[in-house]
């Protein structure tokens, strides 16, 4: 029981960590709280839920459904943040215009879609099921987990061995500095969103994928998750966020054998809330904030 | 005047929101002008409206004892969540608070006096729209009389230099808890409007999307301006009404609206009225 509900929680909080890498890779490089993350989220989603109902396969759903996320990224940081960027207007203000953003990408998508839940199809889900001692999972569940685990993977070596990720750790501990040094800010500001919202949309799709449930509110679940866990692992840290996800996610799911699945999500926010009063920096410390 | 008689019925509910909504602005508007990111104002309006319902439902108490309790309890809860976020500033005082926000909407969702997820039935309708609107007038006339008051001019210092207010002698903390008392008092006013204008309460009515609606309405009527919030309100609360035939689209408008107030017009309607 114990083990299964451990394993439980690496797959949910693989998907957290996603979606918080995204999430925390945009706070540490601006320092701004992306409110509108959770809404590609959703996009991403029905994005490859459209291409898998119109007979293309789930991976090439998936690959478009990251491009497609990663675009409206760079088109949210053109219409909500680019602006207030050249004006120096604070952290409120670019959180007001991540909502704004939000509203009107949840307004199309439930124009489009409506209101009702959408299921991929059987087939696509479809997995024989493994055990492992005591603990029972699908491939399907494995191919989750792996898919997340990879995308993660992809993003450390392109954070750490890469000019692009060179360029953004530099924008993100100095702006200035970073510019005075040859760094073309704001196309490095553009592909952190293109990277950043394209692991968002990534975790949208692995999450309607694990629920068979996609959504114009999906977004919505995920999102106050997404600040407790990368404020559990030291706002602006993408190790940080990645490790804060798997915790909470088995966090979450020890919670429920304990104290009951109606609490589960108190958990989360209890923890949250005592670690921004106790311990600000997070659990990895405030050195790791301007960290990769 | 038989006209105005039937828009009114046609439209009583977008008027009675219209009003709490108001007042929930007015609330966070407190918060903002002392500089205080604290974003409970959900939270606070639910407790006001639970224990509203609580005293005045399921124990049958007086209305006017009932609401006082209500409007207290909302206050307290907000001067004990100051303590122990005094440390926290901006971004991370929004982010405590919406997870406070978070934990009330999940205890309201576990208890049984409540009635959980279910929501609390049968309230009666004992307020109507002059109610609402006599509260927010009020609340506004305090903020009027307190404009140019010593509490007043501590909070902008507090907002605009903390440490220089240290310096002169203000009392941040304080400020800062009174600060939280008084938002907790307008927004549980709001909520017990709300519950005896609504029949039946449930824990998403508190939840997330309620205070970020509150924060479009104070930035769209730019952000520390009393009378901007109520303006912000108004508008944010008639538009997808006033765009009803988009159907599903109609929250498209709000969101452009918001956008194009943030980059075209940072002062919100207050700054427009002011150039």
């Amino acid at each position: 029981m114990l083990a299964q509900q451990l394993a439980n929680g690496i797959f949910l909080g693989a998907t957290y960590a996603l979606f918080a890498a995204g999430y925390a890779l945009i706070f540490g490089v601006l320092d701004i709280l992306n409110l509108a993350h959770a809404s590609i989220f959703m996009v991403a989603a029905f994005v490859c839920l459209t291409i898998v109902l119109a007979g293309f396969p789930l991976w090439l759903g998936f690959l478009v459904a990251l491009v497609v996320a990663g675009l409206i990224g760079v088109i949210l940081d053109r219409v909500a943040f680019a602006p207030l960027r050249r004006r120096n207007a604070g952290t409120l203000v670019p959180l007001i215009s991540s909502i704004g953003f939000a509203i009107v990408v949840e307004a199309v998508i439930r124009g489009i879609y409506g209101v009702n839940d959408r299921q991929f199809p059987e087939a696509v889900r479809t997995a024989p099921p493994l055990s492992l001692g005591p603990v029972t999972f699908t491939l399907f569940d494995l191919a989750i987990l792996g898919a997340a685990l990879a995308l993660m993977l992809v993003l450390a070596y392109v954070m750490r061995a890469t000019k692009i990720g060179r360029d953004i750790r530099a924008v993100a501990e100095d702006r200035i500095a970073a510019a005075l040094l040859g760094v073309d800010i704001e196309k490095t500001i553009a592909l952190t969103f293109f990277i950043a919202s394209a692991l968002g949309g990534a975790a949208g799709v692995l999450v309607g994928l694990q629920y068979n449930s996609v959504t114009f509110d999906m977004g919505g679940r995920i999102e106050l998750k997404g600040l407790a866990v990368i404020i559990l692992g030291g706002m602006g840290s993408v190790t940080g966020a990645v490790l804060g996800g798997f915790i909470l996610g088995v966090t979450e799911t020890l919670a429920i054998v304990f104290v009951g699945s109606s609490w589960r999500d108190a958990v989360a926010f209890g923890v949250m809330f005592l670690i921004l009063v106790l311990r600000p920096g997070g659990i990895l410390g405030r050195r790791a904030l301007r960290t990769a | 005047m038989p006209d105005f008689l039937e828009l009114y019925t046609r439209y009583r509910t977008v008027v009675d929101q219209i009003g709490i909504n108001a007042i929930l602005a007015l609330s966070l508007a407190v918060c903002l002008r002392a500089g205080q990111l604290a974003l409970a104002q959900a939270a606070f309006m639910g407790i006001g409206a639970y224990v509203a319902a609580i005293t005045v439902v399921t124990l049958r108490w007086p209305l006017a004892a009932g609401t006082f309790v209500a409007i207290a309890s909302a206050a307290a809860v907000g001067a004990l969540l100051a303590l122990p976020v005094e440390r926290l500033r901006g971004v991370f005082l929004a982010i405590a608070t919406i997870g406070f926000g978070e934990i009330v909407r999940i205890v309201a969702y576990n208890l049984k006096i409540t009635g959980g997820g279910d929501g609390f039935n049968g309230i009666p309708p004992l307020l109507s729209t002059p109610w609402i609107y006599a509260a927010l007038l009020a609340i506004g006339a305090i903020f009027f009389a307190l404009r140019g008051s010593r509490f007043a001019l501590a909070m902008q210092t507090t907002r605009e230099d903390e440490a220089a207010s240290q310096g002169v002698g203000i009392d941040t903390g304080r400020v800062r808890v009174t600060t939280l008392a008084c938002a907790g008092a307008i927004a549980g006013t709001a909520g017990v409007l709300y519950a005896f204008t609504n029949f039946f309460l449930t824990p998403t009515d508190f939840a997330f999307g309620r205070m970020e609606q509150i924060l479009v309405y104070c930035v769209i009527g730019g952000v520390t301006s009393p009378l901007g919030a109520v303006a912000g309100a108004t508008l944010m609360t008639i538009l997808p009404e006033a765009f009803r035939f988009l159907r599903d689209f109609r929250e498209v408008t709000n969101g452009i609206v918001l956008l194009a107030v943030i980059v075209f017009a940072p002062g919100g309607i207050a700054g427009l009225w002011k150039r």
